[in-house]
C-alpha cells in the first residue's frame, strides 16, 4: 500500500478509521470545527478526530432540527444518534456559529457519550481581553480532559504535540504550495482527501506520512497531466466534502490551485511558536491565522486576506462554495464578490444542498465561469 | 410600534394606552430622524445590546429590528427581502437583516428608512447573525463598530467570561467616549441604570398581569407595548409609560375585562411574532375563546433583572447582558418555558418555527418534548419567516391551527367536567 491510500481510505470512511484506533486502546474525542484546539486533546493521550457527519438520510437527526440547517449540522448529528459513532468517548463544541451553539445543546442533551465540552471561543479577533480570555478558556478546557482522564497534561505532553502539529501543518502547506507551482503533480480531489485524512488519521504518525507522500508526490507517482492550459481557481466557504467536485472543475477548464475552506486550507494555516506559555501560543496562532467568518478580526479581513491569497497563487477566478443554511458565509458572500471583483478576481457562487447540483447543470456553470476568465 | 389595537383585531375595550405609545413612538422617530438638526449623534443597536451608556451620553438609539418589525406589520418585508437577494444576500437568512439592509440602500419601508448611524454597536447575546449584519452595515456606512460580545452560556456563566465582558464594558465606554469627544458622566449613567431597571420592573408587572383570569392583555398586546422597553430603556418616559400601562391592566383585571371576549383557553408562544400576520392569528385564536397569556419574547427584556444591582448598574450589567433568553442553554430555555407555563396555567404551547432566527429555533423539537414530558400539554408549531411573508402559508398553518384547538378543548373540557 502506498502511502496515498491510507490517506484515501481514512478520508472515504473516517469513522471505521475512528473506531480502529479506539479497539487500540486510544480513547476518540470527535470535534465539530477547526477551532478545537486539537493539540490539547492530543496531549492527553486522546485521539482527535473531526467529524463530517453522514450525507445520506437523516431520519433521526430531523426530530431534533428543522429543514432549514444546515447539512453539516445535521449529518453530524445522525451520526451520533444512529450508532455511527458509538466508538466516540466524546466531542468537543467550539463555538462558532448559532447552527453548532444550537447543535451541541442537541447532542448534549441527546447522546451518551462519556465526555462533553464546549469550548466558547472569544468571537472577537480584534482586542487584548479576547486573547486573555481565550487563553482561560483553554486552561479551562485542559483542567476539563484532565478531569476526565485522571491525569495531568504536563508542558512535555503538550510541547511534544505542539510540535507534532506544527509539523504536520507545515507539510500541508508544503503540499499546497507545490501543488499550486505545479498543479499537474497531483489531482484536486486527491489534495482535499488528504487534508481531509490529516484531520482524522492519527497524528503521531501523520508527519511523517505526510513527508513520505510529498516523496511519492515529487517522485511523479501521481501525475495528472493536462492541466497546462487550465485556468487557476481558488475555493472558498465552510467546508467541502465532495472530492468529485474537483475532477468537475478539472473537466470545466479550470483547476483548483488552493483554498479558503475550513476543511482546507484554514485548518493547517498558522504556526504554534514551541517556547514559551504554550496555551499562550495555542491561543495566539487562533488570532493570527486566517478568520472565519464567524469571527471579527475587521470588516475586510477576509476580503483582504483573499486578495492576498489569489495574487500569490496567481489565481484567475474564485468559486464561493457555499452549504445551503450556512449564515455566516451567506453574509460575507456579496461584500467578498464586490471586493475581490474590484481587484479584478471574478467570483462565482455555488450553492450546495447536501448533495452537489446536478452534474449537468454544474457543469454548465463552471464552464460558463472558467470560459469568461 | 407595530400597529394599533384596531389592526390587532381586538373586540374587548380597547387598551388605552394604546395610543399613548403611538405618540411616544412617533416623537422618538422624529427626533432621531431629525438628529443631524439637534446636532446628536445616533447609535444603531440590536435589540440585546446595552444601551443605557448611550442614553447616559444623550446618543439617540436605533434599533433595526424594532424597524424590522414595523416592515413586517406594514407587509413591506416581502419586497425589502426580495431586494436584499438581489444584491446577493441569501434568502434563508434572518428577516429582519435583509429587510434592514435592503432598506439602508434604498431608504424604503414605512418611515423612508432609519437616520445615517454615527456608529454601531453588535451585541451578539442574541446571535451570531447580528455580527456579521452589523459588519454589513459598517462597510456601507463607513462608521466605527462596537463588538459586544457575551460568551454564550451553554450550562453556566463562567468567571473567566465575567471578566471578559467586564472587561468590555469598560472598552465600549471608551469608544463611546472617543466617537462623541465626550466623557460619561458616572452619576448620570446611575441615574439612567435605575431607569432601566425600572421600566424593567414595571413592564415585568404588567405581563405578570395575564396570569388573572381573563387576562386583561395577550402576547400580541405585549408585542406592541414592547417598543419602548427595547427603544426607549433607560429612560422616565419609558417608567412613566409602563407604571401608567400597569395601572390600566389592574384597572381591567379589577373589573374583569378580559383580551378575548370569552377566554376559554390559555396559551403560551414561543420565539418572535410573525409580525405581518398578528391580526389575523390574533383573531383566529380568538375565534376559539383562545388567549395567548405569555410569551418568551416580551420577557426577555426582563430577564437581566435577577442579576443586575440598581446601585451598581455598570458593574452589574455584565452579567445581565450575557445571561439573556437566547445566550442560555436549550434545557434553560426549556425549564423558563415550564416556570411561565405553570404561572400563567397555560393549556398549550405554540411554537413559532423561525426561519429567519436559527438561535431561537433550533432545539424547539427538543423544548416540544421536554414541555410534554414534564407537563402533558399539546404543541403545535408554525413555520415562517417573521417578516417575509411571501414564506407564510395562510391555509395551511389555519388547518392546523384548528386541529390544534380543537384538541385543546377536548382535552380542557374533559378536565373540567371531571
Ligand atoms: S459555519 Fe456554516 S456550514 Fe459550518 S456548521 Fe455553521 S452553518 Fe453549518
Ligand atoms: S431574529 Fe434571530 S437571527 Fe435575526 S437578529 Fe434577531 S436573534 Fe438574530
Amino acid at each position: 500500500m502506498n502511502e496515498l491510500d491510507h490517506f484515501l481510505e481514512a478520508a472515504d470512511q473516517p469513522e471505521r478509521y475512528g473506531a480502529g484506533i479506539k479497539a487500540g486502546g486510544t480513547p476518540v474525542l470527535g470535534y465539530l470545527c477547526s477551532y478545537a484546539p486539537e493539540e490539547i486533546i492530543h496531549a492527553a493521550g486522546v485521539h482527535p478526530l473531526r467529524l463530517f457527519g453522514t450525507l445520506e438520510s437523516t431520519i433521526q437527526a430531523d426530530s431534533h432540527l428543522q429543514a432549514y440547517c444546515c447539512s453539516l449540522a445535521r449529518g453530524v448529528l445522525e451520526s451520533a444518534l444512529d450508532g455511527t459513532l458509538a466508538f466516540l468517548d466524546g466531542a468537543v463544541f467550539p463555538h462558532t456559529c448559532d447552527t453548532i451553539q444550537r447543535l451541541s445543546d442537541i447532542w448534549r442533551l441527546n447522546t451518551h457519550f462519556d465526555f462533553f465540552a464546549d469550548v466558547v471561543h472569544p468571537v472577537r479577533l480584534d482586542s487584548g481581553f479576547a486573547r486573555e480570555y481565550l487563553e482561560d478558556i483553554l486552561q479551562r478546557f485542559k483542567c476539563e480532559l484532565e478531569a476526565w482522564s485522571g491525569s495531568k497534561i504536563d508542558d512535555a505532553a503538550l510541547a511534544r504535540s505542539i510540535e507534532t502539529f506544527n509539523a504536520a501543518r507545515k507539510r500541508l502547506d508544503d503540499l499546497y504550495l507545490m501543488r499550486s507551482r505545479d498543479p499537474d503533480c497531483i489531482s484536486g480531489s486527491r489534495v482535499s482527501s488528504i487534508v481531509k485524512a490529516s484531520m482524522i488519521l492519527n497524528r503521531d504518525e501523520l508527519p511523517g506520512r505526510l513527508s513520505r507522500l510529498l516523496e511519492e508526490i515529487k517522485a511523479g507517482s501521481y501525475r495528472t497531466g493536462g492541466t497546462d492550459d487550465k485556468k487557476r481557481l481558488l475555493v472558498a466557504g465552510s467546508l467541502c466534502d465532495h472530492p468529485d467536485f474537483y475532477s468537475m472543475v478539472e473537466n470545466s477548464g479550470g483547476v483548483v490551485v488552493w483554498d479558503d475552506l475550513c476543511t482546507g486550507s484554514r485548518a493547517f494555516d498558522g504556526f504554534i511558536d514551541p517556547t514559551g506559555d504554550h496555551l499562550k501560543a495555542i491561543a495566539r496562532r487562533y488570532f493570527e491565522r486566517r478568520p472565519c467568518p464567524s469571527k471579527h478580526l475587521s470588516n475586510t479581513a477576509r476580503g483582504e486576506a483573499l486578495a492576498a491569497m489569489a495574487e500569490k497563487h496567481k489565481v484567475q477566478g474564485i468559486l464561493f462554495f457555499l452549504l445551503k443554511f450556512c449564515d455566516p458565509h451567506a453574509f460575507d458572500y456579496p461584500y467578498l464578490k464586490e471586493y475581490l471583483e474590484a481587484k479584478n478576481i471574478p467570483v462565482t457562487l455555488i450553492e450546495v444542498e447536501d448533495s452537489l447540483p446536478p452534474e449537468g447543470q454544474l457543469a454548465t456553470r463552471l464552464e460558463t465561469f472558467i470560459y469568461t476568465l | 410600534m407595530t400597529d394599533d389595537g384596531k389592526a390587532r383585531g381586538i373586540q374587548s375595550p380597547p387598551i388605552a394606552m394604546d395610543a399613548k405609545m403611538k405618540e411616544i413612538m412617533t416623537g422618538y422617530y422624529i427626533e432621531a430622524k431629525t438628529a443631524a438638526d439637534s446636532g446628536k449623534q445616533v447609535a444603531w443597536i440590536t435589540s440585546g445590546g446595552p444601551v443605557e451608556p448611550l442614553i447616559a451620553m444623550d446618543i439617540i438609539p436605533v434599533y433595526p429590528e424594532n424597524h424590522g418589525a414595523m416592515i413586517g406589520a406594514s407587509k413591506m418585508g416581502g419586497a425589502l427581502c426580495e431586494q436584499a437577494e438581489a444584491m446577493g444576500y441569501s434568502g434563508d437568512l434572518c428577516s429582519y437583516a435583509r429587510s434592514d439592509i435592503a432598506s439602508s440602500v434604498t431608504n424604503g419601508g414605512p418611515i423612508g428608512g432609519l437616520p445615517r448611524p454615527d456608529m454601531l454597536v453588535a451585541c451578539n447575546n442574541i446571535c451570531g447573525t447580528v455580527m456579521k449584519w452589523y459588519e454589513v452595515l459598517a462597510r456601507y456606512f463607513d462608521v466605527p463598530l462596537f463588538i459586544f460580545d457575551t460568551p454564550m452560556c451553554h450550562t453556566d456563566y463562567h468567571e473567566e467570561s465575567k471578566r471578559y465582558v467586564k472587561q468590555q464594558v469598560l472598552e465600549y465606554v471608551s469608544f463611546l467616549e472617543q466617537v462623541t469627544g465626550k466623557k460619561l458622566d458616572y452619576d448620570r449613567m446611575d441615574h439612567v441604570g435605575k431607569l432601566s431597571l425600572e421600566g424593567q420592573r414595571y413592564w415585568q408587572a404588567v405581563l405578570d398581569t395575564a396570569a388573572f383570569r381573563p387576562s386583561p392583555l395577550t402576547a400580541f398586546d405585549g408585542f406592541y407595548h414592547l417598543a419602548l422597553i427595547v427603544t426607549l430603556r433607560g429612560t422616565q418616559v419609558a417608567v412613566d409609560y409602563y407604571r401608567d400601562l400597569l395601572t390600566e391592566m389592574k384597572d381591567r383585571v379589577a373589573k374583569g375585562i378580559g383580551a378575548v371576549p370569552n377566554e376559554r383557553y390559555r396559551l403560551l408562544w414561543d420565539n418572535l411574532p410573525i409580525w405581518y400576520r398578528l391580526k389575523w392569528l390574533s383573531n383566529k385564536f380568538a375565534a376559539h375563546d383562545a388567549a395567548l397569556v405569555a410569551d418568551t419574547y416580551n420577557t426577555a427584556w426582563c430577564r437581566s433583572l435577577r442579576y443586575i444591582e440598581d446601585e451598581h448598574f455598570l458593574d452589574s450589567m455584565a452579567e445581565g447582558y450575557t445571561r439573556m433568553y437566547l445566550n442560555i442553554g436549550v434545557d434553560q430555555m426549556a425549564d423558563t418555558i415550564i416556570e411561565m407555563a405553570e404561572k400563567y396555567s397555560v393549556d398549550g404551547l405554540v411554537m413559532h418555527s423561525n426561519r429567519s432566527c436559527k438561535p431561537y429555533s433550533f432545539g424547539q423539537y427538543d423544548i416540544q418534548r421536554m414541555v410534554r414530558e414534564r407537563l402533558d400539554i399539546p404543541c403545535l408549531l408554525i413555520e415562517s419567516h417573521m417578516v417575509d411573508e411571501r414564506s407564510f402559508s395562510e391555509a395551511q398553518t389555519e388547518t392546523r391551527i384548528d386541529a390544534f384547538m380543537e384538541l385543546i378543548r377536548n382535552r380542557v373540557e374533559h378536565e373540567r367536567h371531571a
